[in-house]
C-alpha cells in the first residue's frame, strides 16, 4: 500500500518537475540572459509607472497618502495573478496550437494536471522577480515605507504561498475550460485576469466600485489575499480603508485558506469534467492554425 | 477531345497591386467580423482596463476630464494592439504557417500585401475602437465636445497613416525574427502605453521624453485628438494641434518611405540568410 502511494507521488512529482524544467526553457531560452532579464523587468515596471504617473499628476506627487501604497503594492502583487493563473492555462494553447505536441504529451506517461501546474512554475519565478524589483523600486524611490523588522515574514511567506497555490488551481480550472474551447481561447485567460484586476480591489478600494458590483469583489479570494499581503507589509496604512477593516489578519488568512480549499476541490472536478468532455469530442489535440 | 485552357490577359502592374491590396484587406475586414468571440474579447478587454484606470482616477479624486482621457486612450489601444500583433508581427505568423514563402514567390508586391493588411486592419479596428469609445463614454458618462470636426478627421487620418506606416516598416524588421518576435511584440505594450500617454496627458512626462515618444504616431495623435474632443484639454496638451498635424504629416512620409526601403532590404537579407522559411518554435 505504501509502495503504491510512493509510486503515485513519484509519478506526480516527476511530471511536475519535468514540466517545470520545460516551462523554464520555453520562457527563457529565446534570448540571452541579459535581454531576458530586461524583458522580464521592463513590462512590470512600465505598468507600475503608469499608475505612479497617474497618481502623481493628480496628487502633486503626494506619496505619503495611504492610498499610494495601497495602489502600488496591490498592482505589484497582482502580477502573480496574470503570470501564475494564465501561465498554467496558457500551456494548453502553447502545446496544442503552437508546438503541436499536445497529443504526444497526453499519451506519454505524464500526470497531465501536474504537468500543467509545472508549466506555471516558470511564470511564477519570473513574476516573483518582477514583484520584488517593483516593490524595491517603490521603497527606494517612491517612499513606500516597509519596516522590515515589523513584518511577520513567516506569515507573509505563508500567505504568498497560499495565494500562489490558489492562483495555480484557478489556472487549472481555466486550463480545463480551454481544453473545450477552440477558436476563442486566446482571450479567456486575459479576460479573467482583467476582470479580477477590476473587481478584486487590486488598485483601488472596493468602495470606489458601484454598490451593485462590490459583492463580486467579496466573492473573490484574491481580494482577501491582496489585502492581507498589504497589511503584512505596510501594517496600518493598508488597513485604513474600510473595505475589510472589520476582519483581523488571522480571519483574512482563514478566509483565504477556506477559499483555496474550495478551489482545490472545484478545480479538480471542473478539470476532470472538461477533460472527459474534450476526449469525448476529440478536442484534445485540435489544431485550428489561428 | 482536347480542352484548351483559356489564357488570361496579363494584369498590369497597378491592377495587380490594387487587386493584391484588396485581396489581403478582405480577410481582415470580413474574416475578423465572422469570429464573433474575437470581437467580444477585442472590445471587452480594453473596457476592463479602461474601467480599472477610471476607478483609480476616481479613488484619488481626479477631475472628470481625466476619465475622458482614459476612455479615449483605451479606445486607441485597439489600434496599437492591431499594429503590433496584426501588422508588425504578421510576417512572423505567416512564416510560422508557411504562407510567407508563397507571398514572396507570387508576382504580387510585398508592399501591396502590407498595405492590404494595414487598410483591412485599420477598418476592422476602427469598428472596435468606436464601440469601445461608445461603451466607455456611456458607462462613465464622458462628455465629448468636438471643437473642430474636420481638423479632428485630419488628425485621425494622419495618425492612422503614420501608425500603420510604422507597422509596415516594423513588419519588415520582424521578417528576420523568429521565436523572439512574439516576446518583442509583447514587450511593446505597457512601455508604449506609458511613454505615449494612453492614460494621462503625455505632457506630464516632460518635454524631451514626450518629444522622443512622439516618434510613435499615437503620442501626438492622441494628444491632438484629446485637445479637439475635450475643450479643457488644451491646458494639458503637449504641443499646439497645428504643430502636431505637421509632425504627424512628416511621420507619415518617413514611415511609408521607410517601409518601402526597409522591406526591400530586409527581404533581400532574409533570402540571402535563408530565413524566409525558417521556423524556430
Amino acid at each position: 500500500m505504501q509502495t503504491r502511494l510512493t509510486n503515485f507521488l513519484t509519478f506526480y512529482w516527476r511530471s511536475f518537475r519535468l514540466a517545470t524544467w520545460l516551462g523554464w526553457q520555453i520562457e527563457s531560452n529565446w534570448a540571452d540572459p541579459f535581454l531576458f532579464a530586461i524583458y522580464s523587468l521592463i513590462k512590470p515596471l512600465s505598468s507600475a509607472a503608469i499608475l505612479v504617473i497617474m497618481y502623481s499628476i493628480i496628487t502633486q506627487a503626494n506619496f505619503d497618502s495611504p492610498i499610494f501604497p495601497y495602489i502600488y503594492l496591490g498592482n505589484a502583487f497582482y502580477m502573480y495573478v496574470g503570470h501564475v493563473m494564465t501561465g498554467v492555462s496558457w500551456a494548453v494553447i502553447d502545446d496544442r496550437e503552437h508546438y503541436k505536441t499536445m497529443k504526444y504529451i497526453y499519451t506519454a506517461p505524464v500526470h497531465f494536471p501536474s504537468y500543467l501546474l509545472g508549466r506555471g512554475v516558470a511564470r511564477f519565478i519570473i513574476a516573483s522577480i518582477s514583484v520584488v524589483v517593483t516593490i524595491l523600486f517603490g521603497v527606494l524611490f517612491l517612499k513606500i515605507s516597509i519596516d522590515l523588522t515589523q513584518v511577520n515574514w513567516a506569515f507573509f511567506l505563508l500567505t504568498v504561498l497560499t495565494g500562489v497555490v490558489m492562483l495555480a488551481l484557478m489556472g487549472l480550472t481555466l486550463a480545463g475550460i480551454m481544453l473545450l474551447l477552440v477558436h476563442h481561447m486566446f482571450g479567456v485567460g486575459e479576460a479573467v485576469a482583467g476582470a479580477l484586476y477590476l473587481f478584486s480591489g487590486a488598485i483601488f478600494p472596493l468602495e470606489v466600485l458601484p454598490v451593485y458590483l462590490r459583492p463580486i469583489g467579496f466573492l473573490m479570494p484574491i481580494t482577501y489575499w491582496l489585502e492581507l499581503l498589504r497589511r503584512l507589509l505596510v501594517g496600518k496604512v493598508a488597513s485604513s480603508f474600510p473595505t475589510l477593516q472589520s476582519f483581523s489578519n488571522l480571519q483574512l488568512f482563514l478566509i483565504l485558506i477556506v477559499m483555496t480549499l474550495f478551489f482545490a476541490i472545484f478545480s479538480i472536478i471542473v478539470f476532470h469534467a472538461c477533460e472527459k468532455r474534450a476526449k469525448d469530442l476529440g478536442l484534445i489535440d485540435t489544431i485550428t492554425n489561428y | 477531345m482536347a480542352t484548351t485552357v483559356p489564357i488570361l490577359p496579363k494584369a498590369s502592374a497597378w491592377k495587380l497591386f490594387f487587386k493584391t491590396v484588396f485581396a489581403r484587406a478582405y480577410p481582415r475586414v470580413v474574416g475578423q467580423q465572422r469570429e464573433k468571440s474575437w470581437m467580444f474579447f477585442d472590445i471587452f478587454l480594453p473596457i476592463l482596463s479602461i474601467a480599472a484606470y477610471v476607478y483609480v482616477y476616481r479613488a484619488i479624486g481626479a477631475p472628470e476630464e481625466y476619465i475622458g482621457f482614459v476612455v479615449m486612450g483605451g479606445a486607441m489601444t485597439a489600434f496599437w494592439l492591431n499594429v503590433l500583433w496584426s501588422m508588425s508581427s504578421q510576417l512572423y505568423w505567416e512564416k510560422e504557417q508557411g504562407n510567407l514563402a508563397l507571398y514572396i514567390m507570387s508576382p504580387s508586391s510585398m508592399m501591396a500585401i502590407l498595405l492590404g493588411m494595414a487598410l483591412g486592419g485599420m477598418l476592422a479596428t476602427l469598428l472596435r475602437a468606436s464601440v469601445i469609445l461608445f461603451i466607455g463614454g456611456w458607462l462613465f458618462q464622458v462628455r465629448f465636445v468636438v471643437v473642430d470636426f474636420w481638423l479632428l478627421i485630419l488628425v485621425f487620418f494622419l495618425t492612422m497613416t503614420a501608425l500603420y506606416g510604422l507597422g509596415m516598416m516594423s513588419a519588415s524588421l520582424f521578417l528576420l525574427l523568429s521565436r523572439e518576435a512574439w516576446h518583442l511584440a509583447n514587450l511593446a505594450q505597457e512601455p508604449i502605453y506609458l511613454i505615449s500617454g494612453f492614460y494621462f496627458p503625455v505632457k506630464n512626462l516632460g518635454f524631451w521624453i514626450a518629444l522622443g515618444a512622439s516618434l510613435i504616431p499615437l503620442t501626438m495623435g492622441l494628444d491632438a485628438m484629446r485637445q479637439l474632443i475635450f475643450p479643457s484639454a488644451t491646458q494639458f496638451g503637449f504641443l499646439d494641434v497645428r504643430i502636431e498635424v505637421i509632425g504627424l504629416a512628416v511621420l507619415c512620409i518617413i514611415f511609408l518611405l521607410g517601409a518601402r526601403l526597409l522591406l526591400n532590404y530586409m527581404e533581400k537579407l532574409a533570402i540571402q540568410e535563408g530565413r524566409l522559411t525558417e521556423s524556430r518554435r
